[in-house]
């Protein structure tokens, strides 16, 4: 149990090296553990957060690949980057001499500390700089009792100096409390010296709150031009709020400038590096995102600790209100705000689907669309079409293959011929995007089918899960030709799609058995080929696809029946995907709960949902390695999954352009 | 775009539809059920068993057969199909010149006897030609290749590079021509770099007679490498017979092997050595009946299985299981009377999954069995 439990908070350690934020301790929902010293850590990384048992963690962890300024000590106190052990050192040869207002080199490193939070910081960078100008000894130096601080200032330096050797983490904090640049930080100081080491970290609540009184005085001091306003929020050092500004001013051409450039850089690595999926455990990114949102959803109570970093709301609470508020939006189009709301509802399934409905209404959009005066249709047609994706994002999380089509769509906007007039662009996107739904995905639906039913002899039993469209067209149409074969159905709760497949396949007069996912390994020794869809390929060729796909594949694979993958080409992702856990999506955990048949349904939920002891975990995708896939039929024929690779390469470019 | 992508399926469904198509294939279906890719090798091979005389007149009487109907079709107006063939035949007789390079050169032969006058049309008349070539044979992988290769040749080369049609055709002849070089130097640059793979002191135990794999023993050979070869018997041909032949006449110690002798003898082996009549998408080979067995063996002991097939048999072709494919019947000769009601398994090769393989030796290097997938698409897509 121990064990798992440390593997459980893995990821959420891993969260520590990206993000971070000031807020205090989640509430005490959490249940007190052994082992809760690392999930403390992580869930309040206020900068003195850097307990001793966070540390002991990390070694496990993969090290994110970032800027040596981006160690321990400035990943605990991300929030007001500190500099470097390297960093530090160098300044002491400033501060010794205090000397003030050189730029150093080394500080450059502290404003590309983890680009994810970059978004959050860049807009207040130059008040960062200028308070990071303002570190230790600098600020010391500004007391009014200058002799006192003189001594400390050399002091510190050399504490920190030995103490680099021994913990990165224990100097963070002990910089953060000579930022403070109180008088009573002066006397803890020095009790701390003598105390003993493991002592050292653990800060008193008034030595945190102190801590964050100052940074946020600084940020405040930085922000505002008026000394009047440093004054008001530095109350407790009124000498230092005031002389604080004087020395910004000082500096601040050249940090501003610096900043500018530093900004220009790092939006276009921010281009450069792929979109991310938002993490839904790193609270401030989720308050940003709230504010934003068009739809207010709540969130579930009892989440599955693994899962964390992926949304997961109660349903079907606001459904009604939005649908009431259609015809007073104004930001977001009438047909997208449907999609949107049946993406919600989950009235549409299936990614192919998905996909043409999220198309066809911004091909709405682009014929409503009018681009405002003094605006270029390329930008601000990008932006309209970046507020839409967000809003739909909202509804339900994209699935690889609408974020395809989107990519496709963006490049589209991009391509435009400047000469072209408003009415021309649009007209061109428009068709653009009906070319990309014919060829994409109709016409490779019908490619594909002609390529797999040549897999199908007489006399076979092909055995399907779920349901996919393709595969069923492929039955279908197989079928229709004449070949002869029996159809083994096997679905799973909660959704039972496979239900919809059945119907239609019986009504058509094939031969059909349905069953459970339970009864795999049983129906498995009947079947000779095994037809699944798909949701995205990844290019180490795993297969993303509805949960228990995985369990099909291998239990296939087990006895020795061919695995057969459907994908359109569109559907296939550059990225490498090696688990479950990373991107997935979690649907309603009370479709898991309630059972339709059960009698007591609603009583018995009720009394479940108050426990805090259980989460339901409704995942809605899984991945299947390669190895459990013997053939992938593409609208590009038929292909292991090792050339998934050469595809994305060969055709990213017409992908892009078509 | 998934026009362009010249997917086997759909050629064969659109080459089925035009009505010429059908009438000038049906006299040229090969008659006899024997593959006739087996006969052509077994005629190289010489080796003559009681079944293969008789085998061979039957396949007389067949080609006297086929020339009467041809001329028969002849009369009606249909040369060019009638000169598919008798090329290829010809080309085939020899016996140094692989199926795919005889197929080109019979397509070549179409278009020197062509009257086109647009590329178009002489893209229509090869691809009927080649259609007929391949429904003739429909169990020789490596025909099938060849012709798909050419004719992605011809399409890829549009009269777009050349402002007139005749320097178009004449480079297409070239080309042509080339293919029979570029196929005896395949043999040649395989041999080199599988030498790499040989060293001193091992055993290889080779499986069917394979010119590429024979070419890579004589050099070995000729670099005074020290090393002992196991061939099997290879029943029913008896290629393995003629494979120990040819090796003892270059001084290389071998020892022939039942076929049934592979795993008792596979501790003593180091790598095993196989042809292929096709290299298929997965990376997989179709090869002589008996590899895919011997592939195991090897791989549950862990010995290197190494194939060695020139790129022109890399074949779009993905069989999912040994029935997956069109099966090439062989006669079976067991020197005593076999009752009338007991079936016999006539099937002249079979399917050996890439997981099975270590690596591939062909003329682009030394691959993988999934780079296989990757040349493929590349050259056909």
């Amino acid at each position: 149990m121990d064990t798992r439990r440390g593997a459980l908070a893995v990821p959420k350690v891993r969260r520590v090296g990206f993000f971070t934020s000031i807020e205090p301790p989640p509430d005490s929902q959490r249940p007190n553990r052994s082992q809760s010293g690392p999930v403390e850590a992580t869930t309040s990384s206020s900068p003195l957060s850097n307990s001793p048992s966070g540390n002991l963690i990390s070694p496990v962890l993969i090290p994110p690949s970032r800027h040596r300024s981006d160690n321990l000590t400035s990943r605990a106190a991300a929030p007001v980057p500190v500099p470097g052990p390297s960093a530090f050192r160098r300044h002491l040869a400033h501060d010794r001499s205090l000397h003030v207002g050189s730029y150093n080199p080394a500080d450059s490193l502290l404003g590309t500390s983890p680009p994810s939070s970059i978004g959050e910081f860049s807009e207040d960078s130059v008040s960062l700089f200028g308070f990071q100008r303002s570190d230790s000894a600098k600020l010391s130096s500004s007391f009014p009792n200058g002799g006192f601080d003189l001594t400390l200032a050399v002091r510190a330096p050399q504490e920190s100096e030995s103490r680099i050797a021994n913990s990165s983490a224990s100097q963070g904090i002990k910089k953060n409390v000579e930022v403070s640049g109180k008088s009573e930080t002066v006397t803890t100081q020095s009790k701390k010296e003598k105390e003993s080491k493991s002592l050292k970290e653990k800060t008193s609540k008034a030595e945190r709150r102190a801590i964050q009184e100052a940074q946020r005085a600084a940020k405040a001091a930085a922000k505002g031009e008026g000394s009047r306003r440093a004054e008001d929020s530095g109350r407790a050092n009124p000498g230092k709020a005031a002389k604080q500004p004087q020395l910004k001013k000082e500096k601040l051409p050249v940090t501003s400038s610096v900043s500018e450039k530093k900004a220009a850089v790092e939006k276009e690595r921010k281009m450069d590096v792929p979109q991310t999926q938002m993490q839904y455990d790193d609270k401030n990114r989720v308050e940003k995102a709230k504010k934003r949102a068009v739809v207010e959803q709540t969130e579930s109570k009892n989440k599955v600790e693994l899962f964390l970093h992926l949304p997961q709301y109660e349903r079907g609470n606001q459904l009604l209100n939005l649908s009431s508020n259609i015809f007073t939006l104004d930001t977001i189009h009438h047909a997208v705000y449907k999609v949107g709301l049946l993406h919600l509802a989950g009235d549409i399934s299936g990614d192919n689907a998905r996909c043409i409905a999220m198309l066809q209404a911004f091909q709405e959009a682009i014929q409503d669309y009018t681009t405002p005066p003094k605006k270029d249709l390329t930008m601000d047609l990008t932006a309209k079409i970046n507020g839409y994706v967000s809003f739909l994002i909202e509804c339900r999380p994209l699935s690889m293959s609408m974020g395809n089509a989107i990519r496709f769509l963006k490049n589209q906007i991009r391509k435009l011929p400047g000469n072209l007039s408003e009415s021309e662009a649009k007209a061109s996107l428009c068709s653009e995007i009906g070319r990309f739904i014919g060829e994409k995905i109709v016409l490779a639906d019908k490619v594909i089918v002609q390529h797999a039913v040549t897999k199908i002899r007489d006399g076979e039993v092909l055995l399907t899960y779920g349901y996919s469209c393709v595969v069923e067209m492929i039955l279908l149409y197989a079928h229709e030709i004449g070949k002869k074969f029996r159809v083994v159905i096997v679905d799973s709760r909660p959704n039972l799609e496979g239900q919809k497949l059945l119907r239609r396949l019986v009504t058509r007069g094939l031969d059909c058995t349905y069953t459970h996912i339970n009864g795999i390994s049983y129906i498995m020794r009947e079947a000779t080929r095994v037809f699944l869809g798909a949701s995205s390929i990844f290019s180490n060729g795993t297969l993303y696809s509805r949960v228990g796909t995985a369990c099909v594949a291998m239990v296939a694979n087990a006895f020795s029946v061919p695995v057969i993958v459907c994908c359109e080409a569109y559907k296939f992702h550059e990225r490498v995907l090696l688990d479950s856990i990373c991107s997935n999506e979690l649907g309603d955990p009370d479709a898991i709960a309630n059972i339709p048949s059960f009698r007591t349904n609603a009583k018995h939920s009720k009394t479940m949902e108050n426990k805090k002891n259980l989460q339901y975990l409704n995942l809605m995708y899984d991945s299947t390695p390669s190895e459990y896939i013997s053939m992938i039929v593409t609208d590009y024929g038929m292909i292991p999954p090792t050339s998934i690779p050469v595809i994305v390469r060969e055709y990213r470019r017409e992908h892009l352009l078509l | 775009m998934w026009r362009r992508s010249p997917s086997f399926i759909l050629d064969r469904h659109s080459s089925s539809s035009p009505p010429m198509a059908d009438t000038t294939r049906v006299p040229f279906q090969n008659p006899d059920s024997i593959s006739a890719y087996y006969q052509a090798r077994a005629a190289h091979h010489g080796v003559i068993s009681i079944d293969w005389l008789a085998q061979a007149k039957a396949a007389v009487g067949d080609v006297s057969a086929d020339e009467q109907l041809n001329s028969t079709v002849a009369d009606l107006g249909t040369e060019k199909s009638f000169n598919v063939i008798e090329e290829f035949n010809n080309w085939r007789k020899q016996p140094d010149l692989a199926e795919a390079v005889a197929a080109i050169r019979a397509l070549a032969a179409v278009i020197r006897a062509s009257e086109a006058t647009t590329m178009m049309e002489l893209e229509i008349e090869l691809k009927k030609a080649s259609d007929t070539l391949k429904s003739w044979d429909k169990t020789s992988i490596s025909l099938t290749a060849g012709c798909d290769l050419f004719i992605r040749y011809v399409t890829r080369t549009s009269a777009l590079e050349y402002e007139d049609f005749n320097s178009a055709k004449s480079r297409l002849l070239e080309r042509a021509e080339k293919f029979g070089e570029i196929s005896c130097k395949a043999r040649k640059i395989i041999a080199m770099l599988s030498q790499d793979f040989i060293f001193d002191g091992c055993t290889i135990l080779v499986h069917g007679f394979s010119r590429v794999v024979l070419e890579i023993l004589k050099t070995a050979a000729q670099n005074n490498k020290l090393f002992r070869v196991l061939c099997t018997e290879g029943r029913p041909d008896g290629t393995g017979v003629l494979l120990s032949n040819e090796l003892s006449k270059l001084d290389i110690p071998v020892k022939l092997l039942l076929d049934s002798a592979v795993a008792y003898s596979m501790d003593e082996v180091d790598m095993v050595f196989a042809g292929a009549d096709g290299v298929v998408e997965s990376g997989g080979i179709i090869n002589m009946m008996g590899t895919y067995q011997i592939a195991l063996v090897a791989h549950s002991m862990n010995k290197p299985v190494y194939v060695a097939a020139e790129s022109y048999k890399f074949a779009r072709l993905y069989p999912l299981d040994q029935k997956d494919m069109a099966p090439a019947l062989r006669p079976i000769e067991f020197g005593i009377k076999i009752p009338a009601k007991v079936e016999v398994e006539r099937s002249a090769r079979d399917y050996t999954p890439p997981q099975y393989l270590t690596l591939l030796f062909t003329d682009l290097g030394v691959l993988s069995p999934s780079v296989v997938s990757d040349e493929l698409i590349q050259l056909y897509l």
